[in-house]
């Protein structure tokens, strides 16, 4: 490309987040010579946000725990579509990247013995399932996320770690052999577009919970690295399965943490009952995420909700008493003042399921290596291409994540595919090459908005795909309303290509960025749109009311979303761990 | 509700000099938006508008702005009292050079950061687990390690922005004293020596504006105040 400059690496990392930080600093560590890339300054990464913990058996609440036990929760929790060869990589190595944290300066809370505090979340047991409730998730009072986000970037300080920060990855670049061989990138300050070439790219780039009005998530998770992944040609997988939080605050979304109920906090509704014990007798307010959300839509549809409209419930925390809530819930203390107007201390908050976490995404091996099917339908490795974090599903979280899992899962993988690539460079240095017409490709997107000259905006047609997708995709769906959605979504995908873009300059131009971004979050619904009407049946988050039961015989499958035939296929599911027997799929309660 | 804001404008590819831009937005009644709101409204209107923001939460650190005169985050800062006289005055924050609009160039700020060496030093061998640190050593770093990195305290520090190249800064002096107090850390005596200079903790006048506009309502003056005496001490 005439003009263009081009900059070379041995591995991009694109995200700044927890996963992108723990893969470039493994990376650097190793010698390789590696640019981590950020559209925003790393330590503004979503990852900030996370609260609860990280969960992983360091045996030090209970010392007899065992990550055997962990990795059965965790496959429970997946609704039995989780793979346990991933399962059981991410629980017995967990402790060992915990520990790194640790000596990273990570400041954990702590035990009287001086060890890493663990509290009890949702969907944990001992004993495989016999032994009560567990308290596995490792916290740094209620700002795990923060300090582990401080922490890797401050280690990534240490070693040196080239970033670009504030710099924003438009398109894969992908030669005629299907290999990836870098990215398009713009320089957000100056406007300059790049092609950053290297031999092994990753993505990083979380979650994308803004397809729906109603998120936890932060106004940057766009789905960024699934959108260019699809661009690219390349399948997606389980993209119907969204977990919606059960404790979103009324009206504005932001969490409240499940540690709030791990610590003691409780659910009741309109009418001051604690409802969990109907649904839930035995883990009551700590069962998994997707039988407490639809618990509450239940609560609310059927009348029993509080507030004027009575459409939301409300969370108990009171009785833990003002040290406890000072101690181990600081930040909620905040939040609940400032979004929700109550200091838990004397009311409850008011809460709502909220879309809080993406469980699909591009399909890796356990190295962190995307996949596609080759032309007899085989799962072979994309070569150059790796991703990890919530853009990734190895998948650990098959249809339902279980609280802290994420942290947890951004630290083993995103090491994990630091190794492998350390690895694979190490046995071969040929360069991936890309002809100025593979490079001229990815920047159709820039051209296009350059070019324009009326249309919609950005902002309207946003607005508009996420109030689809939260009528159409909610916490309970059936055909009828989702084959509305996708009708909506086929011609907002007409309109989106035709967006306006009136602001052409190019110093620190967001509204560019926004358009970019309207296409993912795009790619993205439509996804899920095609793999939600696709599966036909209930598991985990993806709660059917006209398929109301779970279908092993069918549907023990992973979903594969193919965007340019627009087909979904299945993939199976990994029954074959290691060091353990397997886990055999059984009826699901808490 | 109609509301009254004037945001500072500056777009390097078309205006000389900044100017202040009248713009009005509508509200909804009986509701207390947060400024950043009421940014997002704006820029549906104009999408020129330039800012940073991401969590809408107050953890990131993004939407660090001056807001009616007062450095501060647009996402947690609600519009009631942000008014002043019935009217919303948005400008960057103070003494950094300005990118566009509400978006500043943090270069230096996260210099001073970087220069505190904010990580973890300790060049005993790991144990196998975790290195041990009883709840009272780990509650030194309360008020220090929940620092977002907003630069509303250093850019409200006039000594800060007299000698933005040679005193750290008070939120570079929080991360500094962070791992002074950290049990886990072994490398204090580098790190004083490296802070051992007339500017880079003594051009601290003790003004607490830094205390004043803290977000996370962090002490920077107090953890200054303790790396001044562990220096003097050294000193005798
Ligand atoms: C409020 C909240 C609380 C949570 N609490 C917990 C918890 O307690 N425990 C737990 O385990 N999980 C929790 N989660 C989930 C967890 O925080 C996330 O899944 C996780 O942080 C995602 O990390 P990531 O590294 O994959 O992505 P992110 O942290 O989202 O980082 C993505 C990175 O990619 C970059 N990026 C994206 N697109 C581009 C692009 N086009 N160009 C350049 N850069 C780009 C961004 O700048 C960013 O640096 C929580 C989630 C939320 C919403
Ligand atoms: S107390 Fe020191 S650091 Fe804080 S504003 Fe004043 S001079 Fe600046
Ligand atoms: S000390 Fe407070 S004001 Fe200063 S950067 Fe940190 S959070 Fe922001």
């Amino acid at each position: 490309m005439s003009g263009m400059r081009t900059l070379t690496f041995d591995a991009i990392v694109v995200g700044g987040g927890g996963a992108g930080l723990r893969a470039a600093l493994q990376l650097t560590e190793s010698g390789v010579k590696t640019a981590c890339i950020s559209k925003v300054f790393p330590t503004r990464s979503h990852t900030v946000s996370a609260q609860g913990g990280i969960t992983c058996a360091i045996a030090s609440d209970d010392p007899q725990d065992d990550w055997r036990w962990h990795m059965y929760d965790t496959v429970k929790g997946s609704d039995y579509i989780g793979d346990q060869d991933a399962i059981e990589y991410m629980c017995s190595v967990g402790p060992r990247a915990v520990y790194e944290l640790d000596h990273m300066g990570l400041p954990f809370s702590r035990t009287r013995e001086g060890r890493i505090y663990q509290r009890p979340f949702g969907g944990q047991s001992k004993n495989y399932g016999e032994g009560g409730q567990a308290a596995r998730t490792c916290a740094a009072a209620d700002r795990t996320g923060h300090a582990l986000l401080h922490t890797l970037y401050q280690a990534n300080l240490k070693s040196q770690t080239v970033f670009l920060n504030e710099w924003y990855a438009v398109d894969l670049v992908t030669n005629a052999r299907q290999q990836v061989t870098g990215v398009l990138a713009l320089c957000i300050e100056t406007g300059e577009v790049v092609y950053i070439k290297a031999r092994a790219t990753v993505l990083a780039t979380g979650g994308a919970g803004r397809i729906y009005a109603s998120t936890t998530n932060a106004l940057i998770n766009t789905g960024d690295g699934v959108g260019m992944s699809l661009r690219a040609g390349f399948m997606a997988q389980d993209m119907e399965m969204w977990q919606f939080h059960p404790t979103g605050i009324y009206g504005a979304g932001v969490l409240v943490t499940e540690g709030c109920r791990g610590e003691g906090g409780y659910l009741v509704n309109g009418e001051g009952e604690r409802f969990m014990d109907r649904y839930a007798p035995n883990a009551r307010d700590l069962a998994s995420r997707d039988v407490v959300s639809r618990s509450m839509i239940l609560e609310i549809l059927e009348g029993r909700g509080a507030g004027p409209n009575k459409d939301h419930v409300l969370l108990k925390l009171d009785h833990l008493g003002e040290e406890t809530l000072t101690k181990r819930l600081p930040g909620i203390c905040e939040l609940s003042k400032t979004f929700a107007h109550v200091d838990p201390a004397r009311e409850p908050v008011p809460v709502v399921p909220t879309c809080h976490y993406m469980m699909g995404g591009i399909p890796t091996s356990v190295e962190g290596q995307a996949l596609m099917q080759d032309d007899a339908g085989q799962q072979i490795g994309v070569d150059g291409l790796y991703a990890c974090g919530e853009a990734a599903c190895v998948s650990v979280h098959g249809a339902n994540r279980l609280g802290g899992n994420s942290l947890l899962d951004l630290v083993v993988f995103g090491r994990a595919v630091g190794l492998h690539i350390r690895d694979r460079l190490a046995e071969e240095s040929e360069s991936l090459a890309a002809s100025d017409t593979d490079i001229e490709a990815a920047m159709a997107r820039l051209n296009r908005l350059e070019a324009t000259e009326s249309g919609e905006s950005v902002a309207d047609l946003r607005h508009e795909l996420q109030n689809v997708m939260q009528l159409s995709f909610g916490v309970f769906r059936e055909e009828k309303a989702m084959l509305e959605g996708l009708e909506k979504l086929r011609s907002l995908k007409e309109r989106i290509a035709h967006v306006h873009l009136e602001d052409k300059s190019r110093a620190f131009n967001t509204a560019r960025i926004e358009a970019l971004e309207l296409d993912n979050l795009f790619e993205v619904a439509f996804a899920t749109a095609f793999s939600a009407l696709e599966r036909k049946e209930s598991r985990g988050a993806h709660a059917r009311n006209d398929y109301p039961d779970r279908d092993d015989e069918n549907w023990l499958k992973h979903s594969l979303y193919f965007p340019k035939q627009q087909r979904v296929g299945k993939r199976d599911v990994n029954f074959s761990p290691e060091k353990v027997a397997s886990f055999p799929p059984k009826m699901r309660s808490y | 509700m109609d509301v009254q804001v004037s945001v500072y404008r500056y777009n390097p590819e078309r205006d000389d000099v900044p100017r202040m831009q009248d713009m009005t937005v509508a509200v909804p009644d009986g509701k207390d938006l947060m400024v950043l709101d009421v940014l997002e409204r704006l820029k549906a209107q104009d999408p020129t508008l330039t800012y940073r923001r991401s969590c809408r939460e107050g953890v990131c650190g993004s939407d660090g702005m001056n807001i009616g005169g007062t450095n501060g985050l647009a996402c947690v800062t609600p519009l009631s009292e942000a008014l002043k006289k019935g009217r919303l005055v948005l400008r960057p924050l103070p003494g950094l050079p300005v990118i566009r609009d509400l978006v500043v160039d943090m270069s230096l700020f996260y210099r001073q950061y970087e220069k505190v060496r904010p990580w973890l030093i300790n060049d005993t061998a790991p144990p196998a687990q975790e290195r041990l640190q009883s709840p009272e050593e780990r509650e030194q770093l309360d008020g220090l390690y929940e620092c977002i990195l907003c630069a509303c305290c250093s850019t409200s520090c006039p000594s800060f922005w007299w000698n933005p190249d040679r005193f750290v800064g008070p939120a570079g002096l929080l991360q500094a004293y962070r791992f002074l107090a950290d049990s886990r850390d072994t490398a204090a005596s580098e790190r004083l020596s490296a802070l051992q200079d007339p500017f880079s903790v003594f051009r601290c006048r003790g003004i607490m504006n830094c205390v004043n506009v803290c977000p996370k309502g962090l002490n920077p003056t107090r953890a200054i105040g303790h790396i001044r005496t562990m220096l003097l001490r050294r000193g005798i």
